[in-house]
C-alpha cells in the first residue's frame, strides 16, 4: 500500500481532505473497496454454492465451511465498570444468517475458541435455523492436563452438545494430534506421548467410537499440526481396521503445499498428507487456506501479477480457490470476521472456478517468491495466549509480519529508505502493541511454546524481534 | 516601533522555549537549545561568563530588555497582563490604567538578599522557587505539556487511522504531586501579579533585582523632553512597570523593562527611546507597603513500598485473552539515582534551578520532580516506566544550567550512575521459573546467570557485577516481577567513568 509513506505534510492535507469528504457524505459511493468488487458484479447468488458429498453419511457439505475462531468482538462495561471485550452476538447472528442464506452449511468450533465462548455464541446464532440444514464441527480439545482424564473429557463432549444447543455432533475431532505437550509437572511430551495421553491410555477415543455406534457423533476425525509419525501412527490403525476416520482436517495452501519445511521445520507437506489421504478416500477439510490472513496480502509484485490474470479478484480469492481445487477437498475453513470477508469468500465459492494448471503454476512461483521473505508463520489462532507475563505474542507477530510484507524490515543504515522504515517499525510497534506487552518483557519461560499449532519457537522469535527493535533503537 | 520589534522578538522567544518543554521528539531543542542557556541565573550556574558579562552589558547599553525579550516568565506576564487589559476594558465602564508607584527597595534586596543566601547554603532547588526561568519552565512541564500531549495523542490516533507514521502517541502522566501542585500555585501567584503589571519583576524577582542596578544607569533608555511634555499622565496610565512618574517627568530605570508601551502612548511626542539625556531621571526612594504574599505548603508523599511477588501462573485451558499486567512500584532504594552527567548527587543539588526542562525532555519516562525538601522538584531517576537508555543524553544536552553536564553517548554508556541489586527472595528464579531478562537486556553485559548447587536442572539465577553496572535501569524496568522488581538499582554518590 502506498499511503502508508505519508509525510506530514501529505498527511494534514489528506485530513483536511477527510473533513471534506465527512461534510458531503452524500458524494462518496459505498462500493466494498476491500474485497475489490463493486456494485457491478451483483449480488451473490444463494443457490450456487459448490457442494461436496461425503462419500461416509453422503453429506452435502459446502466447499466455504465458516471457522468459529475469530468471531467479531465488541467492547462493553463489566458490573465493576471497567472495559471488557466479548463476542459481538448480533454481529455473529448477522453472518451465520447471511452464510446460511447463501449456502455455507459447514460450522467448525472448538470449547477451547475465542477463550471457551464461541461453541455458546456459535449455537445461540445457529438454533435460529433448521438443524438439519447445517453441520456442526467440534473438537474434543483438552490441551491442558487438568483435562487428560476420561471424566474430563467426557464432560466436554456434554458441554459441546449443550452450548451448540443439539444432541449431536457431524463432525467431531481429536483437536490437534502432533503436537508437543507437557504434563501438569512440566514434563515435555513429544507429539505420540501426547496422542497416549490425550486420547488413547484415558480411553477417550473408545468412547468417542461409541458415541458414534449410538448416531451422537456422525463423522469422527482429527485435526493434525506438528509430529507427522502421528499422522502415520493413526492412518496405520485406520488401514489395519482397528479405527476408521471420515475425515481428516489439515492445513494446506499454495505455500504448504511443497515447502511447508520452508515455513517451519515441524510441519508436513500438504502435498504429502493429502496424498495419504487420497489413497484411502479420505475426505480433507481444509484448514489455513489464508496461513492467518498472510495469504491475504502479498508482496507488490506478486499482487500485481494476481490482479493481472484475474482483475477485480481479491488476493485472497486466489489462496481459497486453490484449496478447493482439489476434488479430495470437503470444505475449506475460513475464520471470516467481518462481513466483507464473508462476501468475498462466497464470491470465489458460488460456484468455485478451480484453478487452471496456469494458475496453480503461478501460485507455487509465488510461494517462492512470498518465502523469499523472513516471515514467521503465525496464523493468529491465539492458542498461546494468554501469556502468562501479558505479552501478546500474536499482535507482535503480526506487526512484524506486516513490516516485513511492506519491506519495512532489515534494511541496512546506508539504505536510503532505511529512515522511513525504522520509523514505521517502531511507531508502528507501539501502536500495535502496549509497551507492557511487547516483546522485551518476554522471560523466556516457554509456557506458550507447546500450544503452538505451527511449532514456532515463541520466545526465540520474540527475542530476535526485540534484539531487532533493540537495533533500530540505538541506530538513529 | 520599539513595541513592535519587542513584542515580534519575544513572540518568537516565547514560543520557542515553551515548545522545548513541550515538543518530546528534541527537534526543537535540537535548533534552539541555547535559548534556555541564556537565562541569566542557568548561566551564573553554570558558569558561563561570557553570557552573564553580555547580559549585563546589554542591560547596561539597552535597559532591561532582557525581562522583556529574554525571560520567559515576563513575557508570559506581558501576555497575560495584555489579555487582563483587553477584558477589562470590554466589560468594564472606566477604561484599565496602571498608575505611578514607588520603589519598594528593601523587599526587592530582602528576596535578592534571602536568593543568594540559599545559594550560597546550598540550597538551590528552594532559592529557585522565585527564579523566574525555572518557575517558568514548572508551569510548562506540568501544566502546558499536558495539553500538548493530549493534543498530540489526538493527531496521531487521527494519523494511526489514514496509516500515516507522521505523529506517535506518547505517555501523558503526573510527574510528581508536590511539583504539579508548586507549579499550580506558581502559576496562581505569577498571573494574579500579572493583573498589576510588572509587580512580580520589580519585588520579588531576583534577576529583576540584580539588572536593575545595571540599568538604572544604562546608556539607551526612555526620557522625557519636559520642553514638550503636558503632564497628561497618558504615559504612566500604560506603564505597567509603575515607573513613571508624570507629574514630575521622572522614570524610575531601575524598574523599566523598556517595553515600549508609554513610546506611542504620548500625544505629545515627549517621550523618546535614546541616549542622548533630555533630562535626568531619578529613581525613588520609598517605603510603601509590601505586595501580599502567600505561598508554598510541602507535602512529601511516602511512597508505599510493597514486597513484590512474582505472578501467579494459571493454568491455560482456553486460547487468547491477556493476562492483567500490575503496574510497577517505586521501590525504596539505598540512594537517590540522579542523571548521568549530574556529577554527584551534591554537584546537581548546587546547580540545578528545578526549571524541569530535563524532566519533560526525556523520553523514556525516566526523570521525574523529587519530592525530597532538599532536592525539592529537582531531577531524579526511576525506571517504572523506562529505563535509561543508551542512545539518548537529551537531559544533558538540554541542560542550561550545567548541572547535568554535556555527556557524549559513548561517555554516556560508560558513566556508572548507580548499582543494581538483585532481591534474591523475590526473584522468579527462586521459584524454579527460568527468565533471565535482566542478563539479556543488560546494556553492559554486567549480569551473569549463574546455576547454584549442583543439581544439573537447576534454573540459573541472575548474578551483579557491580564493578560493570552502570545502573541504566533496564534489569529493574524488565524484570518480571511487580509491583516491586526484584532486582533494584542504587544510586551512588559520585558518577564515575568505567
Amino acid at each position: 500500500m502506498k499511503n502508508e509513506d505519508i509525510s506530514r505534510r501529505s498527511f494534514l492535507k489528506r485530513l483536511g481532505i477527510g473533513g471534506a469528504v465527512l461534510a458531503t457524505p452524500s458524494l462518496v459511493s459505498c462500493g466494498s473497496k476491500d474485497s475489490g468488487y463493486t456494485p457491478e458484479d451483483g449480488p451473490i447468488p444463494t443457490d450456487k454454492m459448490t457442494l461436496r458429498e461425503n462419500p461416509n453419511t453422503h453429506d452435502k457439505v459446502s466447499i466455504l465451511g465458516y471457522g468459529c475462531m475469530r468471531w467479531p468482538r465488541k467492547t462493553v462495561k463489566n458490573d465493576k465498570g471497567e472495559d471488557e471485550e466479548v463476542l459481538d452476538q448480533d454481529q455473529i447472528n448477522k453472518l451465520v444468517a447471511f452464510a446460511m442464506e447463501h449456502g455455507v452449511n459447514y460450522y467448525d468450533t472448538s470449547p477451547a475458541y475465542c477463550r471457551g465462548k464461541s461453541e455458546e455464541a456459535t449455537g445461540i446464532a445457529l438454533s435460529k435455523h433448521d438443524r438439519k440444514k447445517y453441520y456442526i464441527a467440534t473438537k474434543l480439545s483438552n490441551f491442558s492436563p487438568t483435562t487428560w482424564s476420561h471424566e474430563a473429557g467426557v464432560e466436554m463432549f456434554e458441554n459441546s452438545l449443550k452450548y451448540l444447543q443439539t444432541d449431536y455432533i457431524d463432525y467431531y475431532l481429536l483437536h490437534c494430534i502432533g503436537q508437543h505437550s507437557q504434563t501438569l509437572d512440566g514434563q515435555p511430551l513429544n507429539g505420540m506421548e501426547a496422542l497416549h495421553a490425550r486420547f488413547l491410555d484415558n480411553g477417550m477415543l473408545d468412547w468417542c467410537v461409541e458415541q458414534k455406534k449410538k448416531g451422537r457423533i456422525r463423522n469422527l476425525g482429527w485435526s493434525y499440526h506438528g509430529d507427522v509419525e502421528v499422522v502415520d501412527y493413526l492412518l496405520k490403525l485406520h488401514d489395519e481396521g482397528k479405527y476408521h476416520w471420515d475425515f481428516v482436517q489439515i492445513q494446506l495452501n499454495y505455500i504448504d503445499w511443497s515447502h511447508a519445511k520452508e515455513v517451519n521445520e515441524a510441519n508436513t507437506d500438504a502435498e504429502y498428507l493429502l496424498g495419504e489421504l487420497k489413497k484411502r478416500g479420505i475426505p480433507a477439510v481444509i484448514m489455513e487456506p489464508l496461513l492467518g490472513g498472510r495469504l491475504a496480502k502479498v508482496p507488490e509484485f506478486v499482487a500485481k501479477k494476481m490482479y493481472k490474470m484475474r482483475p477485480n479478484k481479491s488476493i485472497a480469492s486466489w489462496a481459497f480457490r486453490y484449496a478447493g481445487t482439489f476434488p479430495e477437498t470437503l470444505t475449506v475453513l475460513s475464520g471470516m470476521t467481518y462481513m466483507e470477508h464473508l462476501e468475498d469468500n462466497l464470491r470465489s465459492y458460488c460456484p468455485l472456478e478451480p484453478c487452471t494448471e496456469e494458475e496453480v503454476n503461478m501460485l507455487y512461483q509465488a510461494a517462492v517468491e512470498i518465502l523469499k521473505n523472513p516471515f514467521i508463520s503465525c496464523t493468529d489462532c491465539k492458542y498461546c495466549m494468554p501469556c502468562p507475563y501479558g505479552i501478546d505474542i500474536p499482535a507482535i507477530f503480526a506487526h512484524y509480519n506486516k513490516c516485513v510484507n511492506d519491506d519495512h524490515y532489515n534494511h541496512t543504515q546506508e539504505d536510503p529508505k532505511y529512515r522511513e522504515a525504522r520509523r514505521a517499525f517502531l511507531v508502528g510497534y507501539d501502536r500495535s502493541v502496549p509497551k507492557l506487552r511487547q516483546a522485551s518483557h518476554c522471560i523466556g519461560c516457554g509456557e506458550c511454546k507447546s500450544h503452538c499449532p505451527q511449532s514456532i519457537d515463541i520466545p526465540r522469535e520474540l527475542h530476535r524481534i526485540d534484539q531487532y527493535v533493540e537495533s533500530l533503537k540505538t541506530k538513529q | 516601533m520599539l513595541k513592535t520589534i519587542r513584542r515580534v522578538l519575544a513572540f518568537f522567544v516565547f514560543v520557542l522555549i515553551t515548545l522545548m518543554f513541550l515538543d518530546f521528539t528534541g527537534t526543537v531543542n535540537h535548533w534552539f537549545g541555547w535559548l534556555p542557556m541564556i537565562q541569566f541565573i542557568p548561566a551564573v550556574l553554570a558558569l558561563h561568563v561570557v553570557i552573564v558579562i553580555a547580559l549585563l552589558v546589554l542591560t547596561a547599553i539597552f535597559g532591561r530588555i532582557y525581562c522583556s525579550v529574554i525571560c520567559p516568565l515576563g513575557i508570559f506576564q506581558d501576555i497575560v497582563a495584555h489579555f487582563h487589559v483587553m477584558t477589562h476594558n470590554r466589560f468594564a465602564k472606566k477604561k484599565h490604567k496602571y498608575a505611578y508607584r514607588k520603589e519598594l527597595p528593601v523587599i526587592r534586596w530582602f528576596f535578592l538578599c534571602l536568593f543568594v543566601v540559599l545559594f550560597a547554603f546550598g540550597v538551590v532547588s528552594i532559592a529557585a522557587l522565585i527564579e523566574p526561568y525555572s518557575a517558568f519552565g514548572r508551569m510548562a512541564t506540568n501544566l502546558f505539556a499536558p495539553l500538548y500531549g493530549w493534543t498530540n495523542n489526538g493527531l496521531a490516533a487521527v494519523a494511526e487511522h489514514f496509516e500515516s507514521y507522521a505523529f506517535y502517541s506518547t505517555d501523558v502522566w503526573v510527574k510528581g504531586g508536590v511539583s504539579l501542585l508548586v507549579s499550580v500555585i506558581t502559576l496562581v501567584v505569577i498571573v494574579a501579579f500579572a493583573f498589576t503589571g510588572r509587580t512580580y519583576c520589580n519585588t520579588i524577582c531576583p534577576v529583576g533585582t540584580i539588572l536593575s542596578v545595571v540599568s538604572r544607569f544604562s546608556w539607551f533608555k526612555v526620557q522625557v523632553d519636559e520642553s514638550k511634555c503636558n503632564k497628561c499622565g497618558q504615559c504612566a496610565r500604560s506603564c505597567k512597570a509603575h515607573c513613571i512618574d508624570s507629574p514630575n517627568g521622572k522614570i524610575d530605570y531601575s524598574r523599566c523593562v523598556v517595553c515600549g508601551n508609554c513610546l506611542g502612548k504620548c500625544k505629545q511626542g515627549a517621550l523618546k527611546y535614546t541616549h542622548k539625556r533630555l533630562s535626568a531621571g531619578v529613581s525613588v526612594e520609598t517605603t510603601e507597603k509590601p505586595a501580599d504574599e502567600g505561598r508554598r505548603a510541602f507535602l512529601i508523599g511516602a511512597a508505599a513500598v510493597t514486597v513484590g511477588t512474582a505472578l501467579a501462573q494459571e493454568q491455560k485451558k482456553v486460547d487468547g485473552g491477556l493476562a492483567a499486567i500490575a503496574d510497577k512500584k517505586i521501590p525504596e532504594r539505598a540512594k537517590r539515582i540522579v542523571p548521568p552527567g549530574a556529577v554527584s548527587l551534591e554537584h546537581l543539588a548546587q546547580h540545578c534551578t528545578a526549571c524541569q526542562l530535563c524532566i519533560s525532555n526525556c523520553p523514556n519516562g525516566v526523570l521525574r520532580p523529587s519530592t525530597d525538601f532538599e532536592h525539592l522538584m529537582q531531577p531524579e531517576m526511576s525506571y517504572e516506566r523506562g529505563y535509561c537508555r543508551p542512545e539518548c543524553n537529551r537531559c544533558s544536552d538540554v541542560c542550561p544550567t550545567g548541572a547535568i553536564r554535556l555527556v557524549e553517548l559513548p561517555e554516556k554508556c560508560s558513566t556508572k550512575i548507580g548499582t543494581a541489586r538483585i532481591v534474591a527472595e523475590n526473584c522468579i528464579t527462586g521459584s524454579g521459573v527460568s527468565c533471565g531478562n535482566c542478563a539479556r537486556h543488560c546494556p553492559v553485559g554486567a549480569i551473569t546467570m549463574v546455576k547454584f548447587g549442583d543439581d544439573e536442572n537447576a534454573v540459573a539465577s541472575p548474578v551483579v557485577d557491580p564493578e560493570c553496572c552502570i545502573g541504566c535501569g533496564a534489569c529493574e524496568n524488565l524484570c518480571p516481577v511487580r509491583p516491586i522488581s526484584a532486582i533494584i538499582v542504587d544510586g551512588i554518590e559520585q558518577q564515575r567513568t568505567i
